[in-house]
């Protein structure tokens, strides 16, 4: 096992102006996890990424890689391997020149920067300029760039952007590989749906502020199950609803059920011999959570500023 | 810092920049020095110059040398500011200040890291102006005169300022990230200003000796031979002066380029 350091921000604040991209903002990533750092476009997420990479200033606040900030480590790199979305490539150089280039300061030689593009799928494109790469090319290259230092954090802004579908595997593969060895794992998005199987934990912000962190288990503990039930007889559902003590709201034809699964209903009606023409789990899933979430700006399980 | 510099010097390489336009600033500066080295050569045979400076011997030799300076210092000028303005105009700025947070370091490494692409502009520029002077000179005047002291002290000359220019570059990159912001300004200003301003300034006694003081200026005077000191200009600096004021440019920028560029947040 690798012993990682974990990534903290604390209190960070970041204002443009009048504006507060960064508001208060406190949270920590574990190390051996991949940690989802969720929120809509403009929420806040590169930029705290920026500040905990030593690339912007705080207005107020920290950040801490490990014990101390990311550019008070004599060779940070080496510790935190990243990929911001803002990185460029000079399209003159080529993909191998491109990871020779930041090798020095990390320690690489040849022999790794070939066994990076061999591990990112890149080796038949090593000769050739970036110029020419992909977009999904392109994410390949800053991710071998992040990974020159063997580094036991990684920062990961956006990967899946210009990944297709196989490349999305393939990086989840990877990235669960890394947070089983030990390493703490931080990945942006605005979609939940591209890291939902990949991250353990989530952070989620919205205009800068926090409104969760949890393991992902929580999260989805917060999603409502719901029922569509439509009966010849409603009155006969309602009263089954009301010795049951379910929540019933009329909806199209018959009714909805909140907070109960379909199977429960099933069982219920059929134990009480009532008939049911229709019957559809209807409830929130971990994606309308997300939604909730990112839509209102608070948590939903009432914790406002989240857990630690 | 090691790493940081060999990672300078890598992003100089790595592209096809540096020896492209080395190769055209070798081809120009051939071709002027044959051309000047001609002009001098057969314009000091005939007496009927009207006036214009004419030249002979060893100072025609001399002068045709130090166009490396006077007449290539834009090349050295464009590498050394494209070896920032390449960081910001394709963002690989965020990438480099990962690596290297320290960012007195980073511009200790950006300068140092264009030294020996200085030198080899040097180097080819000078080997270039003699391919082409000298035969000129040889044939049709008085004669190449590469082993005369002078000349071998202005060949080495031209390489040390060709060094400077370079520096020079990068710390008005540092200055000026706009990429066709910096060659436009450097284009503007070497090709237009500032011979403009010297001849102006000579032309005012008062102002005299503020043109001695202008880049272009300060590497004639550390070259110590000029063509445009020979068009009878304004008076140079001594040799020295020459070498503090470039000196002084190039920490001034770059002083500048820390406190505003490198202060700033990176996307």
């Amino acid at each position: 096992m690798i012993a990682a350091p974990s990534l903290g921000v604390d209190g960070l604040t970041k204002t443009f102006g009048p504006l507060r991209a960064v508001d208060d903002l406190t949270f920590e990533v574990r190390p051996g996890a991949v940690t989802g750092f969720l929120g809509p476009n403009g929420a806040g997420k590169t930029t705290t990424l920026r500040m905990l990479l030593g690339l912007a200033t705080p207005t107020s606040g920290s950040t801490r890689v490990g014990d101390r900030p990311y550019a008070a480590h004599p060779q940070p790199a080496r510790v935190v391997g990243a990929a911001l979305e803002a990185t460029g490539f000079h399209p003159g150089r080529t993909g191998l020149g491109h990871l020779q280039v930041y090798a020095p300061q990390v320690g690489a030689d040849l022999d790794r920067c070939h066994e990076l593009l061999d591990t990112v799928g890149l080796s038949a494109a090593a000769g050739r300029r970036v110029g020419q790469y992909s977009m999904g090319m392109r994410q390949r290259l800053g991710l071998a760039t992040a990974l020159l230092g063997d580094p036991p954090c990684l920062v990961l802004d956006e990967p899946t952007n210009g990944l297709d579908p196989e490349g999305i595997r393939w990086l989840r593969t990877l990235l669960r590989g890394f947070a089983a060895e030990g390493r703490t794992v931080l990945v942006s998005s605005h979609l939940l749906g591209e890291v939902q199987n990949t991250v353990d934990d989530v952070v989620v912000i919205v205009r800068g502020r926090l409104v969760h962190a949890s393991s992902l288990a929580d999260l989805a503990a917060l999603a409502e199950p719901g029922a569509y039930v439509v009966s010849p007889t409603a009155g006969a559902v309602a009263d089954l609803a009301r010795r049951q003590g379910w929540p019933v709201r009329a909806h199209e034809r018959g009714l909805v059920v909140d907070g109960v699964t379909a199977d429960v209903v099933g069982t219920a009606a059929h134990r009480d011999g009532v008939e049911l023409h229709e019957l559809t789990p209807r409830g929130t899933d971990l994606e309308d959570v997300f939604l909730r979430l990112t839509a209102t700006g608070h948590d939903l399980a009432g914790t406002p500023g989240g857990a630690r | 810092m090691r790493a940081a510099l060999r990672s300078e010097v890598r992003k100089l390489l790595s592209t096809r920049l540096w020896w492209v336009l080395l190769l055209a600033m070798a081809g120009y500066l051939a071709f002027i020095g044959a051309t000047l080295g001609l002009a001098l050569a057969l314009g000091g045979d005939v007496e009927e110059s009207g006036g214009a400076p004419v030249l002979g011997g060893v100072d025609a030799a001399t002068t045709v040398y130090s166009l490396v300076s006077a007449i290539g210092y834009v090349f050295p000028l464009v590498v050394g500011s494209l070896a920032v303005t390449t960081e910001f105009r394709h963002h690989t700025i965020t990438q480099t200040l990962l690596a290297e947070p320290r960012r007195g370091v980073l511009l200790a490494a950006k300068l140092l890291a264009t030294v020996p692409v200085g030198l080899a502009y040097g180097v080819v520029g000078a080997l270039a102006i003699v391919l082409g002077g000298a035969p000129a000179l040889a044939i049709a005047g008085d004669g190449a005169f590469l082993t005369d002291g002078d000349v071998v002290q202005v060949l080495l000359l031209d390489v040390l300022v060709t060094v400077l220019w370079a520096l020079l570059g990068a710390a008005f990159g540092l200055l000026v990230t706009q990429q066709v912001a910096a060659i436009v300004v450097i284009l503007a200003f070497t090709q237009f200003v500032e011979p403009v301003a010297r001849l102006a300034l000579g032309a005012v006694d008062a102002l005299a000796g503020v043109g001695a003081f202008l880049p272009g200026a300060a590497a004639d005077a550390l070259i110590g031979a000029s063509f445009f000191g020979e068009l009878g200009s304004a008076d140079l600096l001594p040799r020295w002066a020459g070498a503090l004021v470039l000196l002084a440019y190039i920490g001034t920028f770059a002083t500048v380029g820390r406190l505003t560029t490198l202060r700033r947040d990176v996307a």
